[in-house]
């Protein structure tokens, strides 16, 4: 287990160096000099140009050799200090995520462990039996063929602006302040339904399909088949080939991880929800580097400690891992 | 991301039956069974047929996708099939070249992934040893970071002028899970007799790989690929939504865009952004169930259901 574990943290933290590696190589290695592209891209006043110039200079520190501005990067990004964004100017980029996190936090992690227990669920009944398959199967196909934004834009039209049950843009009433109050808290759920649902379809699809086919490979392995020649009931039999084939899904719920925090970003757009998504187009519109980059090394931190998680509860729930076995992918 | 792990999960994974003898008919006998197969007659129908209206659809308009050239907000009509945008550009020109786009940065970005990632578990699988470490640590380190994240970074930075350039960049960012798969059957693999045959009469590694191991896995192989190809258009539609593609051509993702920013859905032009994303469900969903029907041709376990 201890071994399991070590091995996983060494490939976390190989992946935070090569990712920190990539947020502070891209600037550097495009063609040209990224000050004077950037400022042609951001099409800024002319007397803005020079304070952007000196602001972008003094940023990068690209007036030390480049082992040395490496070595600068990792002592601020150490710090906490992720660059000031330069649209919104003296707020600093990580006080920008860190007041976008809950929003994104809210709607990804209900998403993502109601799909998997639900699509799990459904997809272990739907697993040889004719008529429920024949519904489940195609359904689930189409939903993981489904792009996310598209889901949430149809949703917002049909739902939102075609039959007014549910707000079309925003997190909560515009003419409320973030409280612990009721109304508040009404406000905010009511306005998170259409985005969760978007997220929860797509990922419900997949996980039904997934636990179908391996409910089939494992009623056909042996100790099921022993277990039904001995005379035990069809529902023990397929309470064992659910807890064999839920494992495989777990690792493939770390692996979908990037795709949910992928399509939560795009959602988020769709509907105007303050998160990380909707700060990321806006970074990526008005051409605020820092905070594209912050948000980068973000999202990659959060997928680690994502998987992390998920490997610690791998451990409780295969005893392999446990006794030193094999098992964990 | 997303997109690219979706696939892993959604498939089983086919158990590898060797086939040294193969015998004649072989072929056929796929053929055979492909061709009762419903699953993969339908996913295949629909994608050829997406891909013949990809093919034909702009000869069938007179009118450029971006040409401001009709009335503006018109509901889908004999002249405008699709209706037109905000901006007077006809939907229907709009998207049968926008499945061009999908179509090719699905066939360059899946066939990117699918040559990084066969190369890479071939040989981590089949020589084993340092390689393998080095090449299981980077499959593990790509496989970990979103690639829609990194995707970002590096397309806000590098000035993205066609869809050749995004599927490139979708390619060799979502092959690690392929790599994987492919590593673990050739583990499976290489220890058969066979293989050791192979060895013993002095082939060396990739005449081994290329005649013993990849036959072995060929409807493995193919699946992946069409996994692969699905992805990439999924990715590829959400870098466009994100305005981070090609801005002077058209793609799915990009009309979805448009539509979005030209507050289409508060308006209700329906007709603007739904076409889009049921040509994307049609072809990944397509391909996806294709993929199921080809699982049950190729693996006779799966065939009596």
């Amino acid at each position: 287990m201890r071994r399991y574990l070590a091995r996983k943290v060494g490939i976390y933290l190989v992946t935070f160096f090569v990712a920190v590696t990539i947020d502070w190589a891209i600037p550097r290695l495009m063609p040209g000099n990224p000050i004077d592209r950037l400022l042609s891209r951001m099409q800024a006043q002319p007397g803005a140009e020079h304070v952007l110039r000196g602001y972008y200079s003094k940023a990068f520190g690209f007036d030390v050799p480049w082992w040395k501005q490496y070595l600068n990067f990792w002592a601020a990004l150490f710090h906490g200090d992720l660059g000031r964004s330069v649209a919104s100017f003296p707020t600093t980029v990580s006080s920008m995520i860190f007041g976008a996190l809950p929003y994104t936090l809210a709607l990804l992690v209900p998403a993502i462990l109601l799909a998997f227990w639900t699509g799990n669920k459904v997809g272990a009944m739907a697993a040889r039996r004719k008529n429920l398959d024949n519904t489940v199967l195609p359904a689930g196909y189409v939903l993981t063929a489904t792009p996310q934004m598209w889901l949430g834009i149809v949703l917002a039209w049909v739902f939102a602006s075609t039959l007014g049950w549910f707000p079309v843009s925003g997190a909560y009433s515009l003419s409320m302040q973030p409280t612990w109050s009721t109304e508040f808290v009404w406000s905010f759920l009511h306005h998170w339904v259409l985005p969760f649902l978007a997220l929860y379809l797509v990922a419900f699809g997949g996980w039904a399909i997934g636990m179908r086919n391996m409910i089939i490979y494992e009623l056909e392995a042996d100790y099921s088949n022993y277990l039904a020649s001995l005379g035990a009931p069809r529902k023990l039999v397929r309470k064992y080939a659910y807890r064999n084939a839920v494992l495989p899904q777990i690792t493939g719920l770390a692996l979908a991880l990037g795709a949910v925090v992928a399509g939560a970003i795009v959602v988020e757009i769709v509907f105007s929800y303050p998160g990380l998504g909707t700060l990321t187009l806006g970074a990526i519109q008005n051409r605020d580097y820092f905070l594209i980059q912050g948000i980068f090394l973000f999202l990659i931190v959060a997928v680690l400690i994502a998987n992390f998680i998920i490997d610690i509860a791998y451990v409780f729930i295969d005893p392999r891992t446990r006794l030193g076995m094999q098992g964990g992918a | 991301m997303a997109v690219t792990a979706r696939p892993a999960t959604t498939t089983g994974a086919p158990t590898v039956e060797p086939k040294v003898a193969r015998p004649r008919g072989h072929r056929s006998e796929f053929l055979y069974f492909a061709l009762r197969n419903w699953k993969f007659l339908l996913g295949f129908g629909c994608v050829l047929f997406m891909l013949l209206l990809a093919m034909v659809g702009p000869y069938l308009t007179s009118r450029a996708p971006l040409a401001f050239t009709g009335p503006t907000d018109a509901a889908p009509s004999s002249t405008y099939w699709f209706g037109t945008t905000s901006f007077g550009q006809d939907v229907f020109a709009q998207f049968v070249t926008g499945l061009r786009s999908a179509f090719l940065v699905g066939a360059v970005g899946g066939g990117i992934a699918w040559v990084v990632g066969a190369t890479v578990g071939f040989t981590a699988g089949f020589r084993g040893g340092w390689l393998d470490d080095i090449l299981n640590m980077i499959t593990n380190v790509v496989l970990v970071i979103p690639t829609l994240a990194i995707l970002i970074i590096v397309a806000a930075y590098l000035n993205v002028h066609s869809y050749a350039t995004e599927a490139i960049l979708i390619g060799l960012t979502s092959w690690p899970w392929a790599a994987r798969a492919v590593r673990a059957q050739t583990f499976s693999l290489k220890t058969r007799d066979f293989v050791d045959v192979a060895r013993l009469s002095a082939r060396n590694t990739r005449q081994i790989i290329a005649t013993e191991l990849a036959p072995n896995m060929s409807s493995y192989l193919l699946m992946m690929f069409i996994l692969l190809f699905g992805g990439a258009i999924l990715i590829g539609a959400s870098l466009d939504f994100l305005g981070l593609g090609p801005s002077d051509q058209i793609s799915l993702g990009l009309m979805m865009n448009s539509a979005y920013s030209a507050s289409g859905l508060l308006l209700g032009f329906w007709w603007w952004f739904v076409p889009p994303g049921l040509g994307i469900i049609a072809i990944v969903g397509g391909l996806y169930v294709m993929n199921v029907g080809l699982d049950e041709v190729f693996n006779p376990r799966l065939r009596e259901l």
